[in-house]
């Protein structure tokens, strides 16, 4: 019998070609049941996506109208199909590079802006596509293929620069947490105006090997032992959050959609109000 | 109001437009309904005045966070059954190179007005010039054609605008269209026509599954949301949109494709206005801003007995090479007044056989009628 959820992916780009152990397929394999679940017609998505392993899951492997964009520009891509197609659900999947590093500009305005896009970040703390260089979510004191002599920036907490952009969703899981990752995930399909979930996610090939995790279950177990709900972490201090995931819904809050307010006010010259 | 209404209502008017305001009025006489842009000198009227009219044709203005995002936004909007454009000037032009290849390989039909000003980087920000012709040409990375048009005064820069529209929708192409501070800040009379009387180029969509990036020249598009799950990449793909990145007949085949659906109807889309030229041993060639004191400068020439032509190219990519070579043929000598250091004279260089020599002029102030005179009358 077939699987009930190959009829997502698009056929004759199968078998994926996502390492083994990566992160990914949990990811594109959650989001197939979440459209499911939604009885969500795929015509009716768009999918958007950048440059980068992580933009493989919709491009080419999830069967919807894709647009596989320049690395770091699905958002300004995307607000350009969400403005002229407002009923479709588009939705944009990739990297930390991409979307938190040379796009983290469309991602802080387009939160700012509250487009109803959903954007799903997978975060696996490094370039994995280049080889491993260091991204702008690799912690400190980490070797990668540009730290040789380890990383001396701080990583981006992505999750809340976006929530205190002004998104309408915000929430962070990991690829261990797969039931709540899909309940997050219908959430912010849900939702009106802008919703973004961080998806920390495994990397064995360009990342777990650099810091001592070569399976992908090392970081499965990783994200296991060491995720804490946000809601149970105020009053903690920085150093004994040091090495954990905090995860959870950081933000769910009602503002004024962009595209509503631009229809809104076409919708004055159509009915002679100015 | 819808379009329709909305284009009537401005029927046969006559207004006193800045260039500027005349290419965004052509946009929207084009069918122009999705604007994204980030503010610049010399090109913010473009946007403000497309912030003010979008709405009551029922069309979008976006101000995005910078020019990078402005194309991209354009380019999305393209897919998802949008007429779009973006204007701005050199630094913000430069910005947009990546996703200009971006809308090359992917077919996508645009427009990118760049009123150009003085540069490098942020140059003389409120000074005319003419420095971003090759740039317009080559700018963004790879093999590839472009398609890019200079307008000469406010009522072409409404009519070119429309055409500008028509070859980015007919060729699957983005079309740079080269305005600069001069022509762009100038105020002249513009009279509009009837919009039912203007031939509209009006994109070839397919309703049925088909190949939307190849098996023909210029193959029909599918948009989203059209039930096709169409795949739309920047990487080297099939005909069917599937990316293939290794295979060499996969390039070969696209990067010829989209090079020859341009090249190979050069002097279909050639504009270009030519004057005196059935009787001239001279011949100065121009466009845009430079070629109004050029004109002048012809006119006096003449009436002082030397006897030159003049060529105004209005496309400037592809480039017209078949009248030059002609017109070559027929002159003793070449004089390209343009407000950059030789940029279209040493285009020309390459498809003639007599002198071109370049009248050049920079640092934001145009050419007087009385310099180029001059100049070709102590250089022929
Ligand atoms: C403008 C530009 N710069 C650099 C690259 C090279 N590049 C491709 S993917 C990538 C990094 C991808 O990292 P990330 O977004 O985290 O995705 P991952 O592969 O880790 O899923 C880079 C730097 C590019 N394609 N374009
Ligand atoms: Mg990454």
């Amino acid at each position: 019998m077939e699987n009930k959820y190959v009829k997502y992916l698009r056929n004759e780009t199968l078998p994926t070609e996502f390492c083994v152990g990566c992160g990914c397929g949990t990811v594109l394999n959650l989001f197939c049941h979440v459209i499911d679940e939604m009885q969500i017609n795929p015509d009716d998505i768009i999918t958007v996506t950048g440059i980068g392993c992580s933009s493989w899951i919709p491009s080419p492997y999830f069967s919807a109208d894709t647009l596989h964009t320049t690395h770091g520009r699905a958002i300004a891509f995307a607000t350009g199909v969400k403005v002229m197609k407002p009923g479709k659900h588009v939705i944009v999947i990739a990297g930390d590079g991409d979307l938190a590093g040379i796009g983290g500009n469309h991602l802080i305005h387009a939160a700012r802006r509250n487009i109803g896009l959903t954007v799903f970040l997978v975060n696996n703390y490094i370039y994995g596509m280049t080889g491993g260089q260091v991204s702008p979510t690799t912690p400190s004191t980490v070797n990668t293929a540009t730290t040789p002599y380890g990383n001396v920036e701080q990583p981006m907490q992505i999750a809340e620069l976006v929530a205190a952009a002004g998104a309408s969703y915000v929430a962070r899981w990991t690829t261990y947490h797969v039931f709540h990752l899909k309940k997050a995930m219908k959430e912010a399909i849900s939702k009106k105006g802008f919703s973004f979930i961080e998806i920390c996610s495994q990397c064995p090939t360009s990342y777990g090997k650099r810091v001592g995790k070569r399976e992908g279950i090392d970081q499965l177990l990783d994200f296991k032992e060491n995720s804490m709900n946000i809601q149970n972490v105020s009053g903690m201090r920085e150093d004994e959050l040091e090495g954990k995931y905090i995860v959870g819904k950081l933000v769910e809050r009602n503002r004024l959609e962009f595209v509503d307010g631009l229809l809104n006010i076409n919708a004055q010259f159509a009915e002679g109000v100015r | 109001m819808n379009n329709q209404k909305y284009l009537d209502s401005l029927k046969n008017k006559t207004l006193f437009l800045q260039g500027d305001e005349a290419a965004a009025y052509g946009a929207l006489f084009a069918g122009c309904n999705f604007f994204a842009g980030y503010p610049i000198t010399p090109a913010s009227e473009i946007a403000e005045l497309m912030s003010r009219e979008l709405p009551k044709s029922g069309g979008y203005y976006i101000q995005m966070e910078d020019e990078i995002a402005s194309i991209g936004a354009v380019i999305g909007a393209v897919w998802s059954g949008g007429k779009s454009m973006t204007a701005t000037s050199g630094p913000g032009f430069s910005l947009m190179q990546e996703n200009i290849g971006y809308a090359c390989m992917t077919e996508s039909p645009c427009v990118i007005v760049d009123v150009q000003r003085s540069g490098p980087s942020t140059g003389q920000a409120t000074k005319g010039a003419q420095g971003d012709v090759l740039q317009a040409r080559w700018g963004t990375h790879g093999d590839h054609e472009m398609i890019a048009l200079s307008p000469w005064s406010s009522q072409e820069s409404f009519d070119l605008m429309i055409e500008a529209f028509n070859l980015s929708e007919k060729y699957r192409n983005p079309v740079i269209f080269l305005l600069d501070g001069e022509v762009g800040h100038i105020r002249e009379k513009v009279v509009f026509p009837d919009i039912n009387e203007l031939n509209i180029y009006q994109r070839n969509i397919s309703l049925e599954k088909i190949d939307v990036f190849g098996g023909q020249r210029i193959p029909p598009m599918i948009e989203f949301g059209m039930g096709q799950r169409i795949h739309v990449t920047g990487s080297t793909h099939k005909s069917n949109g599937m990316r293939d990145v290794s295979s060499m007949e996969a390039h070969d085949t696209l990067i010829r494709r989209i090079y020859d659906k341009i090249s190979s109807n050069r002097n279909e889309i050639a504009h270009f206005e030519t004057h005196y030229i059935d009787n001239m041993d001279y011949l100065a060639v121009s466009y845009g801003a430079a070629a109004r004191p050029t004109m002048g400068a012809v006119l006096k020439l003449r009436e002082r007995g030397i006897k030159i032509g003049f060529l105004r190219l209005i496309t400037i990519w592809p480039f017209p090479i078949d009248i030059c070579t002609e017109l070559g043929k027929r002159t003793k000598k070449i004089f390209v007044p343009e407000m950059n250091l030789g940029q279209v004279s040493r285009e020309i260089e390459r498809f003639v056989n007599c002198p071109v020599e370049s009248v050049s002029k920079i640092g934001g102030i145009s050419h007087t009628i009385d310099e180029i005179t001059n100049y070709i009358s102590a250089n022929i």
